[in-house]
């Protein structure tokens, strides 16, 4: 599910600053993925924010007369089995989709970057831990961890949200431990060493400054890999439990009435994708803005 | 290698027992009652208490724990709660489904996905090298059971020429309805899995590319194919090797999202019920096994990295 991420670590700057060897920072509209990616992801945000304010009807508002109907002008998206106005489960869906998925990259990154950090700055002996333990939770699934959690507790939001933010806190963990120890094994971090400066300042001035466009990068990354795990999570009936809408729920209702209402299927997939589209393509813009190293290799390579 | 194959062997033990042991004290010491919430609302406490002692879970934690790990290496997973049936047996009964739907959609993603790829590192800015990354990019960000009941809906409900889901209920023995209904969970699989795999050998050719040796070969005079295919597998295979690990696990879990898609009676749609119907044994078992399959997976990865790259072996 993980994308294969390039480590930016030394070679991004922070925010602003110039290279010494006269390299800018790309202003962020000329690159294109970042571009179409923000559009795409906004259209999102954007369905989830209206939905807090306005929707074409209420929720619970079913239509007995119109039921599986087409779109037509009274439903923008046609209508389910029961009737209900399927523009706006999807509107809803869309704000249950933003809400894990924010609520779960936070998760992830409460829990993964304090402990990347932690086996980076610490001894062998801590790291060699740390780094068993990372390996073990991403032989674990999130899937599974989900599916031990709803067996213990049932399904619900705050499952859904734990096993996907557990599940996707190893590879920040990774990644964060990846990128901080190239810091510590820089010579300014041995000379604010040899300065005195205490092993909570060098982190602060020195390394979280240098990883922060790794980790930018990544979070967009599990965001997408979030919203997929929530749709699954709901298409096997182990997440957001009704009435809450959500995209995969959807789905599962849409495949069983296929044979006569087939649109049903098409928008809640298409909203799925839109949304992780333009999360990864974002995640490339910010790469390809963040790291000028990058964008020299690949413009050699191009050459 | 002997003694690499040792350490390795001894880390996949150490991180088999901290799975399980994982897998046990979630299902155990977190807060919530198993013999409460299996049971209706409103159950008199000695039922309750009855399926305590069932369950074990009236003897204390680490006693439970000890059972387990003996029962564990001896091979016993326990039994089912509801059918009491051996939880050994019953994920044995689903293999017949689950392993050559995961075993045949990884073989086919590979077949599929290596020339793709390399022929979108090639060409990567022509036209065709375009799209292939395009499609890619969707494949991945569209969830493997939409993907499922677009292709259903296409082969099954519009042209019937397949079954939409289901086993046949004498298994193999039926070869040709078996055969039927696993051809729109293996492409629905495939396709998924594919859609990763094209990013990885797309991106491994293309650094395989940039190496000098190939412009070395193109200098000596091997045409591009000549030179890619001289350098590029040996080169290229430890980092695909390392991936296609992760394609196998992956294939064996995306079993769990299709076997729902289509109505299969497999390891995943045993784990999905079980999970439902809290059926804690079957669930630790499975999840267990599965975990297990994904560890070891790792294991033959590493061995086999350092088989193919020896730059692996002279680095440790």
């Amino acid at each position: 599910m993980s994308t294969p991420m390039v480590e930016t670590a030394e070679t991004v700057e922070a925010a602003g600053t110039v290279k010494a060897s006269g390299t800018r920072r790309r202003p962020g509209w000329r690159s294109p993925s970042l571009v179409v990616g923000a559009a795409l992801l906004l259209t999102v945000l954007a369905l989830a924010l209206v939905s807090l304010l306005w929707s074409p009807y209420a929720l619970d508002h079913t239509d007995p007369a119109a039921r599986l109907t087409g779109p037509s002008a009274r439903h923008w998206a046609g209508t389910d089995r029961l009737g209900r106005d399927q523009f706006t489960q999807l509107m809803l869906g869309a704000r249950t989709a933003v809400w894990i998925g924010l609520a779960s990259v936070a998760v992830a990154f409460v829990i993964g970057v304090p402990l990347g950090l932690l086996a980076a700055a610490a001894g062998r002996f801590v790291e060699n831990a740390v780094i068993a333990v990372i390996d073990i939770v991403i032989a674990f699934p999130t899937l599974l961890l989900a599916m031990l959690l709803v067996t213990v507790y049932g399904p619900s939001t705050a499952v859904a949200i734990s096993a996907i933010g557990i599940g996707v806190s190893a590879e920040v963990a990774r990644l964060t431990r990846i990128s901080a120890s190239r810091v510590f094994t820089q010579d300014y971090v041995l000379a604010a060493r040899t300065c005195g400066t205490g092993p909570l300042m060098i982190l602060v001035r020195h390394v979280l400054p240098n990883i922060w466009p790794t980790l930018l990068v990544q979070a967009t990354l599990a965001f997408g890999v979030a919203v997929i795990a929530e749709a699954s999570l709901s298409y096997l009936g182990l997440g957001t439990p009704p009435p809450a809408p959500s995209w995969g729920r959807m789905l599962q209702e849409a495949q069983s009435t296929m044979s006569v209402a087939p649109w049903n299927v098409l928008l809640p997939g298409i909203a799925v994708a839109v949304t992780v589209v333009g999360v990864n393509l974002l995640g490339d813009g910010l790469r390809e803005v963040l790291d000028p190293q990058l964008r020299q290799e690949r413009r050699a390579a191009d050459r | 290698m002997l003694g690499y194959l040792v350490r390795r062997g001894g880390w996949l033990i150490g991180s088999l027992f901290v799975a399980g042991s994982g897998v046990f004290f979630l299902l155990r010491v977190l807060p919530g009652d198993p013999a409460v919430t299996l049971l209706a609302v409103g159950s008199s406490p000695d039922q309750i208490g009855a399926i305590r002692h069932q369950l074990g879970t009236d003897r204390p934690v680490l006693t439970q724990y000890g059972h387990w790990l003996g029962d564990l290496v001896t091979g016993n997973l326990g039994n089912s709660l509801f059918t009491q049936t051996p939880v050994l047996d019953q994920i044995a009964g689903r293999l017949p489904v689950t392993v050559p739907l995961a075993l045949s959609a990884f073989v086919l993603s590979i077949v599929v996905a290596v020339p793709i790829g390399v022929f979108a590192a090639v060409r990567r800015r022509g036209l065709l090298g375009l799209a292939v990354s395009a499609l890619t990019q969707l494949g991945i960000a569209l969830p493997i059971f939409w993907i499922g009941i677009v292709v259903v809906w296409l082969v099954a409900v519009q042209w019937r020429a397949l079954p939409p889901g289901g086993f046949p209920r004498a298994g193999w023995q039926e070869p040709g309805a078996a055969v039927q209904s696993l051809v729109l969970p293996v492409v629905t699989l495939t396709i998924a899995q594919a859609s990763v795999l094209v990013r990885y050998v797309r991106s491994a050719t293309l650094d395989v590319l940039s190496q000098e040796y190939v412009r070395t070969a193109r200098s000596l005079g091997y045409s591009l194919p000549r030179a890619l295919w001289r350098h590029g597998p040996r080169n290229g295979a430890a980092a695909v090797v390392q991936i296609l690990g992760i394609l196998l696990a992956s294939s064996l879990l995306g079993t769990v999202v299709i076997e729902s898609v289509f109505a299969l009676p497999g390891l995943g749609s045993l784990l999905l019920t079980s999970v439902k119907a809290r059926d804690l044994p079957i669930v630790q078992g499975t999840v267990f096994l599965m975990t297990a399959t994904v560890l070891v997976m790792g294991l033959v990865v590493d061995v086999v990295q350092r088989l193919v790259d020896p730059r692996l072996r002279a680095r440790a």
